[in-house]
């Protein structure tokens, strides 16, 4: 069994596990973090943006001004963004049978892999995932195809020229691989080769393995994954929450007995408690409104969004916000809220139970209802006529790099009386700032992640117990800020495996059994003999026929079919295949008892000798020499045949036959 | 029960010799045991009661040494039910008490034959049990032994402690160590006894060796115990703070990497106990750390603690706590790295720790100290994952230590260090109080009021506070969803009213209306608020105002008073309408004159009011309807409400009648409306207003009560009818039946 573990990003992860004659692509993710190297797209013309001076090497050689642009120090690329694709050489990608999606996050990789490697197998993902995901690719597609862009960069990729750039680009890994956005046709296509699936649906994969996706309690349809033969499990944990939030609670039962779990997507602020950066989020936003200022949160168009807007439901009465508008501006808004409304069976139980009063699951229905909470496509259109200030804005994306994000940080970044509220823990908030400097007003980071933390995943841990644990490396040491938190890491018994991006990974894993069934006709003709109390035993002649993993005992075939004057003295006889069997024999042969035996009948001078296997009895007068050891016993005498069949017999007494 | 209760109580009535057949059968072997009602845990408990009746009696003693009881006593240590077992321990120790008291001529001979046959049995039963080594038998001992030493002083307490001294020192060999606590309880209450703390009896070197040989976790108890005696020898009370101090000294160690932490007593190391024991596993560390630090709290404010005391060492050694829990601390060394680990995020160390850094503050340290102190508090206040109660613990430390500061030399102001915290700390407070978490808000308004009651006249402290937003979200908090924040916001801007403090600029969304005085806003909430917290708050506030005469109230205080007891009258939470009695008390001394007549055994007869003065204050009192409000609360359903009219209308009637029948000659008022309506009042009926009163009827019918009589009857606990011996009797007969014979029994 192996891993190959190809992408580095533990929150992001795609791997590919090879197990029993099956290859399965865990996750699809798509490292997005590439896109803090560009310059922003601009929806609105930036005159600061255009007008950002070239970067020149140190010796005055500007050969790279059309491409690199500086900023408060900091260098960007000035063209289309592009992603860090997860590898595509480690294994050819064409031999993937399948591919398990965790959730919407993990699967923005899907395009690049199903369009562009040869890829013919099936995709399995839960609807909502399904759904959500889409809208998140829409998003993405469209931020980047409405700010068209011609200039492509390539010059600074070229690694002799890399080498002389300033951090961070010096040191951004595979450039070359870098890819930029896909196209809603990818999309719509990737999409298309998903398979839809429910929790604790069982999938069989040719007959060799079965995957069974489960709860994780992430997001809407996020799911763990459950990979299994006869008598081998493999757990794929892969963003799990432990919290009480939207999604139905994670199932953590069917986790047990694994014999490798797979364990990623842990959260990537360990040091944050989700409740705490939602009371800081709350209170920063009401002393930023109250001070007449506008807020900015750059978010996603999908999960804690929701989560979000239920705390602001019950918070802006009590801070006496409910004058304040509550701005939602993505291509995807409205279908995003609306999903999220329509999904009730994957939903926590207190808001299924909602869906029976009936009454929608997300309080956001009645903020939109009471017009607190409004929805737009996109800044241009409707938005700009309803535009009131002060107001609060949830806008994508959140590396602000493109989306109307950029928009509201040009317009705002000069005023100290606005602050932007930081909530994706995707991106570095400083990186994501860079381009924008100098920047007046406030930035607050309250990354809100609840996937679970090192704790919890210590008792899940105790919990599941699993034999072998596998993970990213970053889990294996303390965060290297904080190098003195040993409690920040992973501590488990065997320690953990982990793998780095471009690692194949042998998984410590023996197969020892396989399963074989009787066919009933055959099951029928066997006659079981009891050999101790509870167990019994049966010859059988069969033929194994092995056909989609599956292995069958089929009845022996017949012989061919008698001529009619014989009929009945060959119907008395047996299947003539068994006749020539020799009985088995079972049991073990006490040797002192075997000894007296010998003397019974007429031996004398019999020696017992022990040996490392068993014991040797010599008959010295006959010379002669019984080895019994356990699974074997040879009678050596010499050329004394009637000798040799009469101690054959005695040794037979003591064992069983059938 | 009942039977077991009448036979007590009969026993005691008449004499053993007549109840010679009837004692054995209800006390001795063939006793109560083998019948079906001792299965019953209440039955055993009066069976108990009776004993420690009957033993009062000069010849029960022998008796209950003769026929077996004591045996069952005994047995009784282990009962099932815990008020039994301690109730037999008690019984025993009393039967002990009294046995060996009645001799009563000289100390009793050390020779255990010489004793009574009662405390010989019970001695032997003790030393039997410590010999046993066995936990729960040798806890029962200790634990009869320890209230012995606790509550008997007679001179045979010493030969009692010389006689089981060598057993208790025995146990200490034993390994592990049975009953550690129950041992810990009883050598603290041999120390504290009377008779033995003057002679040594070999007493400090049981304890110094008990410390010795008990966990960290068990010792502290002990240190603690042994520091706080008056008198005891110095190297034992140095070996004890050093035990006390031992885990922090392990902390200190763990966080510096040096040899040795500064300033600790000498021979104060962390030992290697101490160090596994602290990283064991996760609770036994914060069991250890808690309790470490609340023993040292305790002991912080006690005059017989150590001296000198090691104040900068526990500071240094509480922020690295605080460090350690929140992650900030970056120990080198392998025993502070897992420390940290053990540590991070644990919300009960933290509240310990913060409690005691509080404790702290009464004193003060190097400034380096000091420094470090406000920043781990701000980092404490600032932290988004500090849990509210770790919050609550935050401010309530920053407080202390802030109230502590010392003041700018050479003037009355607040020193620069603490105004440079106070401007770092507003925004902090301004932020919690925009908390979605409730407790959060209501910790930071009880800060801001507690602050603000002390430093309301500071400078600099009005000028940042004024110069925040803070004022303005305490008002906004007045209309908070949650009861307990209201209640909070109503006494955190009554507190900055009466100040001056109170935010004078309109918030944002209420520039264009006209803003509501406070005093309104308060009485909106002292008639309208659903929850009885904040209306409680409200009273208070107002009972305050009116004491120290605010501005808003002295505009009109009569009018201010009768709305306040208006809407205090309707109320249906008790404590609103007995703070309203309060408010009318404050207004009462303030129109009538100090209570001075207040103390029962006051000497001097009240002033006498002259009439004019005394006619138009009674008129007053009329038109604010005092007299309906406090006629009202005389028999109101609630005894504290009751109690507080009725003192008040005493005071009232000592302050208006000086001079005793002055008023009665000026013609007979008309009470009788006013009888009726107190009558109605009485029998329950809400009844309607009685209007304005004449005040020389209200004299009348104040005359006319027998409030005297009153106040004893409301004084008497509410159960008092049910424990009277006549109640108990009616019981008795109403489960046996009315049979004559019994009735003559009990009589």
């Amino acid at each position: 069994m192996k891993l190959y573990c190809l992408s580095g990003h533990p929150t992001l992860p795609c791997n590919v596990l090879k197990f029993k004659s099956t290859t399965i692509m865990l996750d699809c993710g798509l490292d997005m973090t590439s896109t803090l190297n560009f310059l922003p797209l601009p929806l609105v013309q930036s005159p600061r943006l255009s007008n950002l001076p070239g970067w020149s090497l140190k010796d005055g050689n500007a050969f790279l001004d059309k491409e690199l642009k500086e900023c408060s120090g900091h260098v960007f690329v000035d063209s289309v963004p592009e992603f860090c694709l997860p590898e595509t050489e480690l294994i050819d990608l064409s031999t993937v049978d399948v591919i398990l999606i965790s959730n919407y996050h993990c699967m923005m990789a899907l395009p690049y892999i199903t369009e562009h490697t040869g890829f013919t197998g099936t995709v399995y993902a839960t609807e909502p995932t399904v759904q959500i995901g889409r809208l998140l690719m829409e998003e993405l597609v469209n931020f980047i195809e409405r700010v068209p862009k011609a200039q492509s960069a390539s010059l600074w990729k070229n690694k002799d020229i890399q080498r002389l750039l300033p951090s961070p680009l010096k040191d951004a890994v595979e450039v070359s691989t870098w890819r930029r956005c896909y196209t809603m046709q990818e999309v719509n296509s990737a999409l298309s080769k998903i398979q839809l699936v429910g929790y604790s649906q069982k999938i069989e994969l040719f007959g060799a393995v079965q995957v069974t996706p489960l709860s994780s309690g992430y997001a809407l349809g996020s799911s763990n994954w459950i990979i299994q033969s006869h008598y081998e499990k493999v757990s794929y944990v892969s963003g799990s929450s432990l919290l009480t939030t939207h999604p139905q609670p994670m199932d953590q039962a069917s986790l047990k007995n694994s014999d490798v779990l797979v364990l990623t997507g842990l959260t990537q602020i360990p040091t944050a408690n989700p409740d705490g950066m939602v009371g800081e989020f709350c209170s920063n936003l009401a002393l930023t409104v109250r001070n007449g200022g506008n807020v900015l949160v750059p978010c996603y168009p999908s999960g804690v969004i929701y989560d979000l807007l239920e705390c602001l439901y019950q918070y802006i009465d009590s801070a006496g916000l409910s004058n304040i508008p509550f701005y939602f501006i993505s291509p995807v808004a409205n279908s995003s809220l609306e999903f999220s409304q329509i999904f009730a069976e994957w939903l926590c139980h207190n808001k299924q139970t909602k869906v029976y009063l009936p009454e929608p699951p997300f309080p956001h229905a009645e903020l939109i209802q009471t017009n607190k909470l409004r929805h737009y496509p996109s800044i241009h259109g409707d938005f700009s006529n309803d535009f009131r200030q002060p107001c609060v804005v949830f806008t994508g994306h959140p590396s602000l790099r493109f989306g109307d994000v950029v928009h509201f940080m040009e317009l705002w970044g000069k005023s100290s009386l606005n602050t932007v509220i930081f909530t994706e823990p995707d991106f570095s908030y400083l990186e994501a700032l860079a381009p924008y400097q100098p920047l007046a007003m406030k930035c607050i980071y309250c990354p809100i992640d609840t996937r679970l933390n090192f704790i919890q995943v210590s008792k899940l841990l105790k919990e599941v117990q699993p034999l072998h644990v596998v993970c990213p490396e970053q889990y294996t040491q303390p965060p290297p800020a904080q190098s003195h938190r040993m409690d920040l890491m992973i501590d488990c018994q065997p320690p953990a495996m982990s793998y780095r991006r471009a690692e194949v990974l042998a998984l410590p894993f023996k197969r020892l059994f396989e399963k074989i069934e009787i066919m009933p006709e055959l099951a029928d003709s066997l006659v079981p003999m009891e050999i101790k109390p509870g167990i019994s035993l049966a010859t059988v002649s069969a033929v194994l026929h092995t056909k989609d993993n599956k292995h069958v005992l089929q009845p022996p075939p017949r012989p061919a079919p008698p001529t009619s004057g014989k009929k009945r003295k060959r119907a008395s006889e047996d299947i003539p295949d068994c006749k020539v069997l020799k009985p088995l024999l079972s049991g073990s042969i006490p040797v002192e008892q075997f000894v007296q035996t010998l003397e019974k009948h007429g031996f004398s001078d019999v020696k017992v000798e022990d040996t490392a296997k068993g014991h040797i009895v010599l008959l010295q007068e006959a010379e002669t020499l019984i080895q019994i050891e356990e699974d074997s016993t040879h009678i050596i005498c010499d050329n004394d045949e009637m000798l040799r069949v009469r101690l054959r017999d005695l040794v037979l007494k003591f064992l069983q036959k059938f | 029960m009942t039977p077991v209760w009448r036979s007590c109580w009969t026993g005691l009535k008449r004499s053993l010799k007549q109840q010679a057949e009837l004692l054995p059968g209800l006390f001795g072997e063939a006793g109560p045991l083998g019948q079906a009602a001792w299965s019953a845990p209440t039955v055993r408990s009066g069976w108990i009661q009776g004993l420690r009746s009957l033993a009062q009696h000069p010849s029960a003693l022998p008796f209950l040494a003769d026929c077996g009881t004591l045996d069952t006593i005994f047995s009784l240590q282990g009962d099932s039910s815990l008020f039994v077992a301690s109730a037999a321990g008690q019984l025993l120790v009393h039967i002990l008490g009294l046995s060996l008291q009645g001799p009563a001529e000289g100390p009793p001979s050390p020779q255990a034959c010489d004793w009574p046959v009662c405390a010989q049995k019970i001695v032997g039963h003790i030393e039997g049990s410590l010999r046993s080594m066995a936990t729960p038998q040798v806890t029962q001992a200790l634990n009869v032994l320890t209230t012995t030493f606790g509550h008997c002083h007679g001179p045979w307490m010493q030969v009692l402690w010389e006689r089981l001294s060598p057993l208790v020192a025995c146990l200490l060999q034993e390994d592990p160590l049975p009953a550690a606590h129950s041992l810990v309880d009883l050598l603290l209450s041999v120390a504290r006894s009377p008779v033995l703390s003057s002679s040594d009896c070999g007493l400090w070197e049981t304890l110094a060796q008990t410390l010795r040989r008990l966990s960290p976790a068990q010792a502290g108890p002990l240190a603690l115990g042994i520091l706080k005696l008056q008198d005891c020898p110095q190297a034992l009370r140095a070996q004890a703070f050093g035990v006390l101090l031992q885990p922090l000294a392990c902390v200190l160690t763990a966080a510096d990497q040096a040899p040795g932490p500064p300033g600790l007593p000498e021979g104060t190391t962390g030992d290697s106990v101490t160090v596994d024991t602290l990283l064991s596993s996760k609770s036994a560390c914060a069991g250890l750390l808690c309790q470490t630090l609340a023993h040292l709290e305790l002991l912080q404010p006690l005059p017989q603690r150590p001296s000198p005391w090691p104040q900068a060492p526990l500071l240094g050694a509480a922020v690295t706590i605080l460090r350690f829990c929140n992650g900030s601390a970056a120990p080198a060394s392998d025993v502070g790295g897992r420390l940290c680990a053990i540590l991070a995020g644990c919300v009960r160390v933290q509240r310990a720790a913060l409690d005691f850094l509080g404790a702290l503050a009464q004193e003060t340290g190097p400034q380096e100290l000091v420094t470090q102190v406000s920043a781990v508090l701000l980092e404490y206040l600032r932290s988004p994952d500090s849990s509210p109660t770790v919050l609550k613990k935050a401010f309530q430390a920053t407080l202390r230590w802030l109230l502590s500061s010392p003041r700018a030399p050479g003037c009355c102001d607040l020193d620069p260090d603490t105004q440079l915290f106070l401007r770092e700390l507003l925004p902090v407070l301004r932020k919690r109080l925009c908390s979605p978490c409730w407790e959060v808000r209501d910790s930071g308004l009880e800060f801001l009021t507690q602050v603000t009651r002390h430093w309301g006249g500071q400078a600099g402290f009005r000028h940042a506070l004024l110069a925040s937003e803070v004022p303005e979200l305490a008002e906004q908090l007045l209309r908070d969803p949650e009861s307990y924040v209201r209640a909070s916001a109503v006494t955190a801007v009554g507190q900055l009213s009466s100040q001056g403090l109170h935010a004078t600029a309109a918030s944002p969304e209420q520039l264009g209306g006209q803003k509501e005085s406070l005093l309104a806003e308060l009485l909106h909430v002292l008639s309208t608020d659903s929850e009885g917290f904040p209306r409680r708050a409200a009273m208070q506030v107002f009972t305050e105002w009116l004491r120290d005469r605010h501005a808003d109230v002295a505009e009109d205080t009569e009018q201010f008073v009768a709305r306040v007891l208006q809407a205090a009258s309707r109320d249906l939470d008790w404590e609103v309408r007995a703070q309203g009695l309060e408010l009318a008390l404050v207004f009462l001394a303030q129109t009538l004159g100090q209570p001075s007549a207040r103390c029962p055994y006051a000497v001097a007869a009240p002033q006498a009011t002259p009439p004019g003065p005394l006619a138009q204050a009674l008129r007053a009192l009329s038109r604010v309807r005092l007299f309906e409000f406090a006629f009202r609360a005389l028999f109101d359903c609630d005894r504290p409400v009751a109690q507080k009219s009725c003192d008040l209308l005493l005071f009232l009637r000592a302050q208006a009648t000086p001079s005793g029948g002055l008023q009665e000659a000026e013609g007979s008022p008309d009470v009788v409306p006013v009888e009726a309506a107190l009558q109605r009042w009485r029998a329950g009926e809400q009844g309607e207003p009685l209007g304005d009163l004449e005040p020389e009827a209200v004299l009348a019918v104040l005359r006319s009560l027998d409030l005297e009589g009153l106040r004893g009857a409301l004084a008497e606990s509410s159960d008092h009818v049910e424990k009277s011996p006549q109640s108990l009797l009616q019981d008795m007969l109403a489960t046996v039946g009315v049979r004559g014979e019994n009735q003559a029994d009990c009589y």
